[in-house]
Order: C-alpha cells, then structure tokens, then sequence
C-alpha cells in the first residue's frame, strides 16, 4: 500500500531511524566539502576534499552497494584527487589569492545554492513518498552489474570508451604541442 | 590432527571467544583478528629487514650486521630502539600536520590491505565480494600519503621524489589492475577466496595454480614488475634513491615517522606479493597433492617469503632504472602486453581444454612479446642525449 499522505520522516530501509553511523559519515562528507571551500591553502583544499570523496564511498558501502564504494576509492581518491593536486602543484597556487578566498557577491551565491538545494530536496521527497516500501535493500553482484553492462548499458558503455580514447588522445596531442615548441 | 595443524587459529580463536559472553563474540572475534594481522605482519617485518641486510651483503660480498645477537638476528630491536629514541625533527616551515598525517595514512591503508587476504583455509579477516576490488582501492590510497610526505616537507628533493614516486604508481597501478583482471576472468570472481579454491584442484598430482598456464605464467611476470614500481622497490627505486635524491620524499622525517615509513614500505610488499601469491601461486594450496598434509597457513607465508627473496634478489642484482625509462617501460611496453594477455585469457577459456590452448596460447605470447622488444629496441636511439627543460 503506497503512503501517499505520510509525512516523510528520517527513517531507515527498515523503518527504524538512521543509524549514528550514517550522521557520522554524513559530517565527515560534509565536513570535508566546507573545507575544501573554506580552508586558505589550495593544496589542504584539495585534500579535504579527498575527505568528501571517502565519506561519499563510506555511504556508498553503508547501503551494500560494495563495487561503487571500493570504485568510488579507487577511482575519486586514487586518481581524481592526485590529478586535482598534481594540477595545483603545476601551476604553482600554493598561496592564497590576493583577493580573499571569498567573493564578494558570496550572499547572492549563497541564495542560488539553496534555491537549488530546496528543489532539488523538494524533488527527491515527493519522489520518496510514491516509492513503495521494500523491507530489505537489494543485493547486487559484481556479475549482477557486469552482466548488466554488457547486455542492458552496452551503448553508454561504448560511448564513454569514445569520450575516454577521445580525452587520451586530446592530452597527448596538448602535450605533444609542448614538445615541438620546446628544443 | 592434520586437520587441526590446518585450522589451529581458528580453533584457537574459538577457543578464547568461549570465555565471552554470547552478543560480544562477533565484534570480539574481528578483534582478536586484527590483533593478530597487527603482531604477525610487523614481527614478519623485522625478519626481513635482517634477511634483507644479510642477503644484500652476501650478494655484494661483504657480511651485513653480525654484531647484535648471533648471526645479527637482533638487529631489528637495535632499530627500533634507535628510532624511538631519535629527535623528531620537523622543518621550521614544513606544513605540520601533514607533515604527522602522511606516515599515519601509509601505514592505515597498508593495513587494511591486508583485511581480504585469505592467509590459509577459512583463514580470511572479511571475505568480500569485491575483494580484490577492496585490496587496489586501499593501495590507491597510499600514492595520497606519498604526495603529502613529499609537498608537506617544503624540501624540493622531497617534492621531486614525491612527484616522481606518484608518476611511477600511478603508471604501474593500471598495469597491475589489467594483469590481475585475467585472473578475474579465469576464475569468474572478485572474492579472493573464490579465487584460490579455484586453484586448489590437482590434475594427477599437479596443482592448478594460474602460473602453469601461458596466460598465467605472462600475467604473474607482468605483476611481478608492477609490484615492484608500486612499492618503489629496485630497481625502480628511482624516488628514493640514495644516490640520487638523498632520500626520496622521506628525507625529512626522523626517528618513528621514518620507521613508520619504513614500515609501511615493508608491509606493502607483504601485500602486494600475498595479493601475487593469492592470484597467481595458488594462495595457500599445496605445490603437489601429495603435501596436502602441510598446513595451509605454513604454504601461504612461505610463498609470502619465497616472493620477499625474490624482491631482495632483484635488488641486490639489477641496476636502477632512470625514470624516463621506467615510465617509458610501464606505457610502451607492459601494459600492451597486458593487453595482449587479456586476449589470449579469453583465447585459453574458448578454446577448452586440449593441446590447442596450450599451443596458441604460448605462441601468440611468445611472439608478441618477442615482436614487441624488437620493435622497442629498433626505436632506441642510441645517440647524444635531446633535452627538454621545464619551463
């Protein structure tokens, strides 16, 4: 029976509320973001959000779903945050900008963040009450997920392989420039 | 009785819950696990430095430390004492808190590494599905620590070897994920213990251990060389060279930071060749059917040393490779290779079982590999050396 005219309230899969784990992990996630925004040094800015990146894998393992998690890991914090951090070592940012680290329109950004945030949030609970109530959360394979995009995810598969050989490729080319223009 | 040789710390840990309280035994058990994964791997750690500066000075004919302990046994106590005691430094300008944090984050993600090795039967921390998926997403981690030992020294020895040590993983890391993956294919699994239950069959009385294939014996040599870039082990220990960089992206860390590092070093290569052995040795099966009577933990972390001889070995003999060479190497060379090997796995699965997946199999390695070398070699230019400045 679907519970259209029920409030929704911070409950779990089984109905009981949200365990300390996920508030934990949720402020660790959270924690790490402002930083990343907040803090003067770019380099602490980037791992900090290495700290975002870990708490996003730790929701994901929470909720069963154990190859996003460790992909998250592997993918986000092994590659995504060295990339981001070898980009500020190059280009030599290490110092605050003159400027603040704040702008100075930060309240209009502030009041287009939660206009988004608002819909966004106004989106997924409407979205949540016509869901219906499974008692147990899903368990997916490995298999599961490889059979799927192989058979079901083919295209989009194929599609993200162009765009991957096309960005390799787009590098080496940008880097290549660089050797012709140098002895 | 050979059962219970084989299961002896489980039966031994079973035995120490008995004195718990039903509802603590799960969370006492994980502990008692951990606790052991953390004396075992440390102890094991001290064995080796000994076995390491004994071996390395036989191979360079001289008799490493002999004066702690008979036959300098001991010296790994002498160490430690001396670390502990030393003045932690930490440079005037040095960011200190990361600075603390780079050691802690390299010895925690090396760690945890160790939670999916199975390191005999029903011998595993957690067995999970994604396994082997859990194992290369904590040794990503560890390039993290690296890159913040070196940035956060303000040393530019230390930002040069920590930059170059970060290129290097980075580079092997997909070459070890491509050569593990044929192993994925064969056994159909990402759980380790899946994994060597596979290869604990016996066809007569030899084993089924991934080696003795073609595809097996390429994808073993192939992660051989990548686990070996991924620890910064000789001879592509161009980061922290001695020689080279004074000491690589520890240069300014003293006292227990260093022997954190140190550690952590170590217990990486623990890792990485237990993850080897699992995926390509047979993990804790016997070499021959008739030895099924050894215990499975006493197989494991005997190939486990067996692979730390070999990392000694290779570092005693072969010269350093420059680091264009290496990366140079890792791209142009290996991860082909890889490539190829993943061919020819899916090659040995649809041909079944015969003469011809042997024949073809071993051929279009061989010929590749042979093609590949020649044609790699043919494009070395052997003449004064063209350079190209940062600018």
């Amino acid at each position: 029976m679907r519970d259209l005219g029920h409030p929704p309230v911070w409950t779990g899969k089984d109905g009981k509320p949200m365990s300390i784990a996920f508030y934990l992990v949720a402020a660790l996630t959270v924690g790490g973001g402002l930083a990343a925004v907040m803090l003067k040094n770019t380099v602490h800015c980037a791992l900090a959000l290495t700290v975002a990146f870990a708490g996003l894998a730790l929701l994901f393992l929470q909720l069963d779903a154990q190859f996003a998690g460790f992909a998250q890991i592997l993918i986000y914090i092994g590659a995504v945050a060295i990339l981001v951090v070898f980009a500020i070592l190059l280009t030599r940012s290490q110092e605050a900008p003159r400027g603040g680290v704040f702008s100075k329109s930060w309240l209009t950004g502030l009041a287009i963040a939660a206009a988004v945030f608002a819909v966004l949030g106004w989106a997924v609970l409407q979205t949540a009450n016509l869901l219906p109530r499974v008692s147990e959360a899903p368990v997916v394979t490995v298999q599961q997920i490889g059979t799927a995009l192989m058979g079901r995810y083919v295209l989009p598969l194929e599609i993200v392989a162009l765009l991957l050989t096309a960005a390799l490729i787009g590098a080496v080319i940008v880097a290549m420039h660089e050797k012709e223009g140098a002895q | 009785m050979i059962e219970n040789a084989d299961q002896i710390f489980v039966l031994l840990q079973a035995w120490l819950l008995s004195f718990l309280p039903a509802a603590w035994r799960p969370a006492a058990g994980v502990v008692l696990d951990v606790v052991a994964i953390i004396c075992v791997f440390p102890a094991l750690f001290a064995l080796t430095t000994v076995l390491e500066r004994k071996g390395l000075g036989r191979i360079q004919n001289r008799i490493g430390p002999n004066r702690v302990g008979p036959l300098g046994i001991l010296q790994p106590v002498a160490d430690g004492i001396k670390s502990l005691t030393k003045e932690d430094i930490v440079p005037l300008r040095a960011d200190a808190v990361l600075h603390f944090l780079a050691p802690l984050v390299l010895v925690v993600a090396v760690f945890m590494s160790f939670a999916v090795l199975p390191m005999g039967r029903n011998m595993v921390l957690v067995d999970m599905d994604a396994g082997l998926l859990f194992f290369f997403a904590m040794g990503a981690s560890t390039e993290l620590s690296v890159f913040m030992a070196g940035w956060s020294s303000r040393n530019k020895y230390s930002l040069l070897g920590a930059m170059r040590a970060v290129a290097q993983m980075i580079s092997y890391e997909v070459v070890l994920l491509m050569s593990s993956v044929s192993v994925v294919m064969i056994s159909g699994s990402l759980r380790l213990t899946r994994i060597v239950e596979e290869q604990n069959q016996y066809s007569g009385i030899f084993p089924h251990w991934y080696i003795f294939t073609p595809w097996g014996l390429a994808g073993f040599l192939m992660y051989v060389v990548a686990a070996t870039a991924e620890t910064n082990r000789s001879p592509f220990d161009l980061p922290e060279g001695e020689s080279e960089l004074v000491a690589g992206y520890f240069t300014e860390y003293s006292g227990f930071k260093f022997a954190l590092f140190f550690l952590g070093e170590y217990l990486g290569m623990f890792a990485i060749s237990g993850l080897g052995t699992t995926l390509f040795l047979g993990g804790w099966s016997a070499p021959f059917s008739f030895l099924g009577w050894v215990p499975s933990w006493i197989w494991f972390f005997g190939k486990l040393m067996l692979s730390m001889c070999v990392f000694i070995w290779m570092r005693g003999t072969l010269p350093r490779l420059r680091q264009d060479q290496l990366m140079n190497f890792a791209w142009k060379f290996v991860l082909p290779m890889t490539l190829v090997n993943l061919m020819v796995t899916a090659l040995w699965r649809f041909l079944g079982e015969g003469w011809e997946q042997w024949v073809f199999c071993t051929a279009i390695l061989v010929a590749v590999y042979v093609l590949m070398g020649r044609a790699e070699m043919r494009s070395e230019h052997f003449g004064p050396r063209r350079y190209r400045y940062a600018e």
